[in-house]
């Protein structure tokens, strides 16, 4: 569908011509998902109506305790310094955030009243700043009001340079002024199309100032609230123990009606993935088990025993394969991979085009990863309005032999192709893990059909996603031809992911290693339009941009993605939570309920 | 034995847990990742905050600072902050301590009050059928590793006929006779799964240790003097046959305090095993080298205990 279209139908919507479903119902058959479209309406200025979560408790309270088991446990309870999910999981039962993700892309409302818009007058036209309106009469557990002058103190603490928060990169480059008791305005430096992240989902949880005030700076890791938090959440804080335990009990004085439905809730942390699962699905010992990486094989057996049910969520995980565009072998100014060396064969388009004919990904799917990920074209997947339809992926030897002919790479007496004394020879590395290495497996066993050798390398993850500087093995360095793994925008909005394709974010040993573009492709028009799209306030517009950054990286392979990866989670039948791939599980666990 | 053998034996520890304490520390900082590594992968987290969080911790300091800073504290009786939860090294260790030392500490007991019974018993009679069986038992724990046993019994109690609960609780709620009966079903497990892999090398050890004293001549003269088969059992052979036995098991003590790391990951136990695999898992040096350091000095301690239990249990050794 294009831009004309989409707008002519938006505006049909907005002079009430057509019907929100229709356009909902019509934008499903170019396959634009619900979600999408309906974020369209809204981006568009069209009030957002997301759908509303059937939560069927008529009174707070009286469900008991709910046990949840997160194999990896958390290790403090401050969002600020969540160093992984398991951390801000923690920290969710307590603290929240103005607004959270649902699984569509939809801001949903938490502490905010309402969520700002063009319409509505929140959003600034030009997009240098947000108007939040904060919901009144809610109450911090040790029964102080949250007011605007807390929205304002986490932005004061998070983006102060000498409290390190994980979370300054979202605090940065804005300003949160307090405009009254229950407003606060965020201005941003430039106009900013994606306005939704200071104070919103997992970066945005809110920590109250009248108890973290004196630990702003250099001293909030030495806050007692790190490990006792006191938050507006639907529990309130019972017990912690590092790297094991938390629980809470239910806040009677919470803001939502009838909410929360469990008198208590447990985590419970440590032990592995597969027996999390079993003590879900086969015990039931548990309700609910967290980020299951376990084979689908496995899985499904133990959902047999009937107690239990898996959940997939889509979030934006792609399993994909890099290639490095410079070479790995040779050494200049003291480093390999240097953007002075181009990759001898890896440059040529030929080659790539035949790696990308290569890859079974069919095969994979099918045999490794089952529904837990879906073969995709595509870097970018979710949310769905992103998803290009412009690409398209197949398995072909026989093609790409005929390119790799065509090139001029023939065969020598060993059966590997070579062109000008370079040989397609090549090492693929990636982290130790299952299905990593039968996924190699299959790619090297379609490649060495087509006359291209592939050296197989398995590294430590602890080591593969290290930044160790020392350590030539790490992913950032690629000192290999080829390399694998998963990564994902944290947001509802690729942009800030898609940097990972901008020239000067080269990842080279004059940034450390820490540039994010770890293929080193060099392109002025992909810089171009990054940069374009980073200030396109038309959502319109700016959805197809992104679009066009995913179709450049995809027909350049640049990489070469493989699948869009579910994140898995089990609860036990009677249990309704509400999950999304944005956000932490726990986002809005003051909805959960047990079905009668 | 002697006092000066005692004052010596201290002294030599000195310069071993310093070698132990700066092996693990090199190897530690030698080791790749940071508690921050996960960090890394996230675009929306700059590279100066990792840096700056990593300054916070000292992490960007020089390796022989870093272990000189830590060493003095020790000396000081500080342990030092977790780098992940910022805890007190101290209390997390003793959160964890009285799980450990509930779980381990009864399946060392069960394996030993099992253990020296049965190994004497099949010594008495060498080959009979009991011995047999015991010798069957004993191979079978001996053999087989607590994620084996420990998964299978899984598999057959909870799984299959659902008697027991396989995620151990450190927070059971209720009093009284139901509190103690939820915790006696959910030790069950860890704990058999524990004694049978202790227990097992101590049947086969007791075993030899007491065919090896009842061959003797002076037991044979015992017997010739017309004492009774109990008497010269318990008095003349028991009594000399476990003098190793004691060693052997004051030997195993440290490992009550250190935890099972496999068992307690498999039960979820939240012991001091589980506590050193988590920070293992996040680099977290404090805790790892509290723990390890802990650990290295009860080493030290009882195996001393053990020599000196040994020159007091059997004179014709000399402690010099």
């Amino acid at each position: 569908m294009e831009e004309t279209d989409l707008r002519r139908l938006i505006n049909n919507v907005k002079r009430g011509r057509l019907s929100r479903r229709g356009f909902v119902k019509r934008m499903a058959a170019v396959g634009i998902a619900a979600p999408i479209a309906n974020q369209l309406l809204s981006l568009s200025g069209v009030a957002m109506a997301a759908t509303p979560f059937d939560y069927k408790p008529t009174k707070r309270g009286g469900g008991g305790t709910l046990k949840v088991l997160w194999w990896q446990a958390p290790t403090l309870l401050n969002p600020h310094f969540a160093t992984g999910t398991k951390d801000q999981d923690g920290s969710r039962i307590f603290y929240q955030p103005l607004a959270g993700w649902d699984a569509d892309g939809n801001l949903i409302p938490q502490l905010a009243a309402e969520i700002p818009s063009l319409e509505n007058g929140g959003v600034a036209k030009d997009g240098t700043s947000v108007t939040w309106k904060l919901k009144k009469g809610v109450k911090w557990h040790d029964g102080q009001p949250f007011t605007a002058d807390d929205v304002v103190f986490n932005w004061a603490y998070a983006s102060n340079p000498a409290t390190a928060a994980v979370t300054s990169g979202s605090y940065t480059y804005n300003k949160a002024i307090k405009v009254d008791d229950y407003t606060v305005r965020v201005e941003f430096n430039k106009p900013t199309p994606f306005w939704a992240d200071p104070f919103v989902g997992t970066n945005g949880m809110l920590i109250p100032k009248h108890i973290f005030e004196p630990f702003i700076g250099a001293k909030a890791h030495s806050a007692p609230a790190n490990l006792k938090p006191v938050g507006t959440g639907p529990f309130k804080f019972k017990s912690f123990r590092p790297s094991e335990y938390v629980s809470g009990v239910i806040n009677t004085d919470y803001y939502e009606p009838n909410k929360p439905y469990f008198d208590a809730i447990e985590m419970k942390g440590g032990g592995d993935a597969t027996s999390a699962a079993r003590a879900v699905l086969e015990t039931a010992e548990y309700d609910y088990a967290w980020n299951l990486q376990v084979e689908w094989t496995v899985l499904k057996q133990l959902e047999k025993a009937g107690k239990g049910v898996i959940e997939l969520i889509s979030s934006a995980n792609v399993e994909h394969i890099q290639l490095n565009n410079t070479d790995p072998n040779k050494v200049v100014d003291g480093q390999r991979s240097s953007l002075k060396a181009p990759h001898p064969t890896l440059t040529d388009p030929a080659v790539r085009q035949a790696l990308s004919l290569l890859i079974d990904k069919d095969s994979v799917q099918k045999y490794i990863y089952g529904p837990e990920a879906v073969a995709t074209p595509n870097y970018v997947n979710a949310p769905p309005r992103y998803y290009s339809k412009n690409t398209h992926w197949e398995f072909n030897i026989a093609k790409a032999n005929e390119i790799l002919d065509k090139a001029g790479y023939k065969k020598g007496s060993d059966g590997i192709r070579a062109k000008n004394g370079n040989k397609l020879k090549y090492v693929f590395q990636t982290s130790i893990n299952g299905p990593r290495q039968k996924n190699q497996e299959i790619v090297k066993q379609a490649c060495a059909k087509a006359g291209i050798d592939i050296v197989i390398k398995a590294i430590p993850a602890s080591v593969f996603f290290s930044s160790d500087v020392g350590n030539p093995d790490t992913y950032p360095k690629f000192y290999a031809d080829l390399q694998m793994y998963t990564t994902g925008s944290n947001y509802p909005d690729p942009w800030q992911w898609m940097q990972s394709f901008v020239s000067t974010q080269a990842s080279q040993k004059s940034n450390n290693w820490e540039g994010r573009n770890i293929t080193r492709w060099q392109s002025p028009a992909y810089d171009k339009l990054y940069a374009e799209a980073g200030n396109e306030m038309d959502p319109v517009k700016r959805t197809a941009m992104l679009i066009k950054l995913n179709d450049m990286v995809v027909d350049n392979v640049v990489v070469i993605p493989e699948l869009h990866r579910m994140n898995v989670s089990a609860q036990v039948k009677n249990l309704v939570t509400r999950l999304s791939g944005w956000e932490d599980d726990m986002w809005d666990v003051a909805s959960w309920y047990r079905n009668a | 034995m002697s006092r000066a053998y005692l004052f010596r034996r201290t002294l030599i520890a000195i310069p071993s847990l310093l070698g132990i304490s700066a092996i693990i520390f090199s190897i530690l900082a030698a080791a790749p990742g940071d508690p921050f590594g996960q960090l890394v992968t996230n675009p929306n987290v700059p590279p100066a905050v990792i840096a700056q969080l990593r300054a916070s911790l000292g992490l960007n300091q020089p390796i022989y600072l870093r272990y000189f800073h830590w060493l003095i504290a020790m000396l000081h009786g500080q342990w030092g902050f977790s780098f992940t939860s910022r805890m007190d090294v101290a209390t997390l260790i003793m959160q964890r301590l009285p799980v450990t030392l509930a779980v381990l500490g009864s399946a060392e007991v069960i394996a030993v009050l099992i253990a020296v019974p049965v190994g004497i018993l099949a010594a008495v009679k060498p080959y009979s059928l009991f011995d047999q069986i015991a010798n069957t038992f004993a191979y079978v724990g001996f053999a087989l590793p607590t994620f084996f046993t420990g998964i299978l019994a899984i598999l057959l109690f909870s799984v299959r006929l659902h008697w027991l609960p396989f995620v151990f609780q450190d927070h059971v709620s209720g009093t009284g006779w139901v509190w103690i009966w939820k915790e006696v079903k959910q030790s069950i497990m860890p704990i058999m799964v524990l004694a049978l892999f202790q227990g097992a090398p101590l049947v086969r050890f007791v075993r030899s240790s007491m065919l090896d004293v009842i061959r003797l001549d002076y037991v044979t003269t015992a017997r010739a003097k017309g004492i009774g088969k109990r008497r010269v059992l318990m008095r003349h052979v028991v009594r000399n046959g476990l003098i190793p036995v004691v060693t052997l098991v004051a030997l195993q003590l440290p490992g009550v305090f250190g935890g099972a790391i496999v068992t307690e990951q498999i039960f979820r136990v939240p012991g001091m095993g589980s506590l050193l695999i988590s920070a293992l898992l996040e680099n977290d040096t404090p805790v790892i080298m509290a723990i390890t350091f802990v650990f290295a000095i009860l080493v030290i301690v009882f195996n001393l205990i053990a020599d000196l239990l040994y020159g007091w249990l059997d004179p014709r050794i000399n402690l010099r």
